[in-house]
């Protein structure tokens, strides 16, 4: 019964969230001092065009119409046609996030094989030299900024070494040729039997993917770190030790076993900020991402897309959050 | 023990290792197509495919390698008009019809012949649908309700254009000759109509033109996909062009010094500069009709007064700006009307002269100068631009309050005729002298129930001689007497307007070595993808 009640608590105040985020995405989209219209008929058109636009997009109504409109738009699912691809928002956010997805993913895989090895090692040799690289490794992580280290990756894995292919999810002689299943071009292409177009896809993925795991490597590594050596600090470790279990044994079952539970909100933090954050990665590998998706729609005032995107990338934080605070409960029964 | 000296030590040596590192010449990724040409290009502008709606550059770029017109200015002397569709055409004694004469052999990309009847219906359905290009042929006096019976066709190839007033005809023939006259194919944009949208919708992500290529895919910000028409002739040697949204200028240029594009279409002058000495790469340009200029809003007091305006205009460092900041990519222009458009004077009469602009300063009584703000797009070349101003204007005292904003920003901004001096770009809707001379010069309405809402009437300028010279231009048949009426319209722009025309842009393309044909021009679609090439 307590756990019930715990999960509706939970649950209502997420769809508090979501409802405070459309109010304030919506507000945000209204009081920009950027006409919308501009986005449809451009910046020549006379004003009988710009007007019909005007009655088009509603904005001739007042505000609280407006969002109750766009209130009772949204609980039917419906996000409004975007003025860029000329598709409804939902259909774009379903033709972009999944390639967002399948780059966030595979970043966040990547730094947590790496990261959380990393962290645990750093802790256990605290104030060593390789304790030191770990956390020059870190510091670089989250104080270069990201679109240095893409052009950076690209010169060194692209231009000058030739490890890697270029920007773009695919090479430009497969444009087309795999079916679109789950939108995430490996999954499909895998799924079509076409390696070549899948080992093109994984290529691609790769230099992108690596930069991305790179920033949320350096917090995985670091809050990894922090958490052991907390953990080893603890009692129940000098009595692992004075049991004489071996070092392994007692970082890996009995530190880092204390320390997964905090860290399952580490990751899916770290995983909440790739989906949302993978901005500028996207832009610089030219990956057709929400990120990009959200960039283009923001310059060219497409405020439907804006807006379906943004409260898509909140939904997707809130939804993770809620999953981390769910898989706490699971997890550590302390907080049950 | 990790000093500073060991990281500077470890990051120069890094980056001189990563300078010396040889290009990987070897790599088994770039390699394009020989029958496809691919092509890096920022395309976040494109909205709408169908040439009745379509408005941005990228639009009208693609949709004029999709679909013929009836008449296109001719690519060697655009002051020409040659057929594109029309093997020819009469114009009546009284100037008031025009007749074309369609080519027989002309096919859309499904096969079938173009006919007089496709093209009556493309141009009714732009007046029809009343989108954002519309005017360009609605401001003869078409409108929904006489544009069937003024607009038809006679037979299968003849086509008869009535002007429900006197225009002259050069104006009609080049406002045709725009994107809007694109010519779809009526049988397939019925087919997929909705709701009386003679297939708007539709063909907002499709093509049914009879160009050299149409429209396999479009994925927004992403890419394009075209293909050979297989019914033109003569047949383009590329089957397919690519076109890949690649927003970032540098990545662009890494792409097409690896040979994984084979055009680079948005570098910006510094890498223009740096690639100077590749011999792996080679530049095409032309001169494009967008121009920039500085608004100046006379609601300002201050720029109220003539001498201020001149006085700016005096200022500024023209051929400065143009060599330093965007050497290749801009270049000096003061007129309204830009280069390569007809009537255009090719004078540049204002240099910068401090002296000369102080004592107009101090003509106005403001030897001490005052305070202003001038609104810019905050991105290159725009921001460097705007310092320049900032610092040319602070020269005779004029204390320049830099506001930067995103573009749709800025353009709202003097829509609402809320800026006071703004750094702006423009282009012309057509390749007729008429489209800029309304733009700039005519604003008989300065109030703000105003239906002419150019950037005339933005910054408030209601010169009477200049509209009545517009509309006396646009309906002048004789083309000598036109081009003259344009002249003066120019000199008397120079002595009042509140407008200073600073640079025209110049459009720059980045080809791989064995790759050309690729033909730009002064407009978005006078760019042309049939001769491309490659060995």
């Amino acid at each position: 019964m307590r756990r019930i009640k715990s999960l509706s608590e939970t649950l209502s105040s997420v769809l508090v969230t979501l409802f405070g985020l459309a109010v304030v995405t919506f507000m945000i989209g209204r009081v920009v001092p950027i006409d919308p219209t501009i986005a449809i008929v451009g910046d020549h058109a006379p004003p009988d065009v710009v007007a019909a636009a005007r009655l088009q997009l509603g904005l001739d109504k007042p505000l609280p119409v407006q969002f109750l409109i766009y209130v009772q738009h949204l609980l039917h699912g419906d996000l409004g046609r975007s003025v860029m691809s000329s598709h409804p928002v939902t259909q774009d956010i379903a033709q972009y996030f999944p390639a967002t997805v399948e780059l966030a993913t595979t970043a966040i895989i990547i730094a947590m094989l790496i990261g959380i090895p990393l962290g645990v090692l750093a802790a256990a040799r605290q104030g060593s030299r390789f304790d030191q690289l770990v956390r020059v490794i870190s510091l670089g992580g989250q104080s270069v900024p990201v679109f240095v280290l893409g052009l950076v990756a690209l010169l060194v894995f692209y231009v000058k070494l030739g490890w890697a292919p270029g920007t773009g999810q695919q090479d430009v002689l497969f444009d087309g040729t795999v079916p679109r299943v789950t939108g995430m071009l490996v999954v499909d292409a895998a799924l079509n039997g076409d390696w070549d177009a899948t080992s093109d896809a994984l290529a691609h993925l790769a230099l992108p993917a690596l930069v991305l795991a790179f920033f949320s490597l350096s917090t995985i590594t670091r809050m990894t770190r922090a958490f052991m050596l907390d953990a080893l600090g603890g009692e129940y470790i000098v009595t692992a030790r004075a049991k004489g279990l071996s070092g392994t044994r007692i970082l890996w079952r009995h530190g880092f076993g204390n320390i997964a539970v905090p860290l399952i909100t580490v990751l899916a933090l770290a995983y909440a900020g790739l989906l949302e954050g993978a901005v500028l990665t996207e832009v610089i590998f030219s990956w057709p991402g929400i990120g990009q998706y959200l960039t283009v729609s923001l310059l060219n005032a497409d405020m439907n897309a804006v807006l379906g995107a943004t409260l898509v990338i909140g939904a997707v934080y809130v939804g993770l959050n809620m999953l981390a605070d769910l898989a706490y409960r699971l997890f550590d029964p302390r907080v049950r | 023990m990790l000093t500073r000296r060991t990281m500077l030590t470890t990051t120069a040596g890094t980056a001189a290792a990563i300078g010396l590192m040889p290009p990987g010449a070897a790599s088994a990724w770039a390699k394009t197509p020989k029958n496809m040409v691919v092509m890096a290009k920022q395309i976040d502008d494109m909205v709408s495919l169908d040439p009745a709606e379509s408005y941005e550059f990228t639009d009208n770029e693609v949709d004029a390698n999709c679909y013929s017109k009836l008449i296109v200015p001719d690519t060697a002397d655009p002051s020409k008009l040659v057929g594109d569709l029309a093997q020819s055409w009469d114009v009546s004694p009284d100037g008031l019809t025009v007749t074309f004469h369609l080519k027989s052999d002309k096919l859309f990309a499904s096969g079938k012949a173009v006919t007089a009847e496709d093209a009556a219906y493309s141009l009714q359905r732009v007046i029809k649908l009343n989108k954002a290009p519309a005017f360009v042929i609605g401001q003869f006096g078409f409108t929904p309700d006489n544009v069937d019976s003024l607009i038809t066709a006679t037979d299968a190839h003849t086509l008869v254009v009535k002007l429900p007033a006197l225009q002259a005809t050069s104006f009609l023939l080049y406002c045709l000759s725009a994107n809007v006259g694109g010519i779809v194919e009526k049988a397939v944009a019925e087919a997929h109509a909705t709701n009386g949208d003679f297939g708007n919708a539709w063909l907002k992500t499709n093509s049914a033109g009879s160009g050299p290529y149409s429209l396999v895919s479009w994925v927004a910000s992403d890419h394009i996909i075209l293909n050979i028409n297989p019914h033109f002739t003569p047949a383009p040697q590329m089957k397919r062009v690519a076109i890949r949204h690649v927003a970032d200028p540098s990545a662009q240029l890494l792409l097409v010094q690896k040979g994984d594009v084979d055009i680079a279409r948005d570098l910006t002058s510094d890498q223009l500069k740096s690639i100077s000495g590749d011999k792996a790469l080679h530049l095409i340009s032309a001169n494009q009709a967008a121009q920039m200029y500085i608004a100046m809003n006379e609601a300002v007091p201050q720029l109220a007064k003539p001498e201020v305006r001149q006085a700016i205009k005096w200022a500024l460092g023209y051929d400065a700006i143009a060599q330093n900041i965007t050497p290749d990519t801009w270049g000096v222009s003061q007129s309204f009307l830009p280069k390569g458009l007809p009537g255009t004077l090719n004078e540049t009469p204002f240099k910068k002269d401090v002296t000369k602009a102080k004592a107009l300063m101090a003509q106005a009584g403001l030897s001490g100068g005052f305070s202003v703000t001038m609104d810019y797009i905050s991105h290159a070349p725009y921001s460097d631009i705007a310092q320049a101003i900032q610092a040319d204007l602070a020269g005779i005292g004029i204390k320049l309050t830099l506001v930067p904003g995103e573009e749709k920003q800025v353009i709202t901004k003097t829509r609402a005729r809320t800026h006071q001096l703004a750094l702006l770009e423009w282009f012309p809707d057509y390749f007729d002298p008429n489209s800029n001379a309304q733009g700039f010069c005519y604003d008989p309405d300065d109030t703000d129930a105003s239906k002419v809402r150019v950037p005339a009437w933005r910054s408030h300028f209601a010169d009477k001689t200049l509209s009545a010279d517009v509309l006396a231009a646009s309906k002048e048949t004789d083309n000598a007497k036109r081009m003259a009426i344009y002249a003066d319209m120019q000199h008397r722009f120079w002595d009042i307007a509140p407008f200073a025309f600073v640079l025209q842009k110049n459009d720059v393309a980045t080809l791989r070595t064995g790759v050309n044909g690729l033909s730009l021009g002064a407009l978005p679609d006078f760019t042309s993808y049939k001769g491309i090439t490659k060995s």
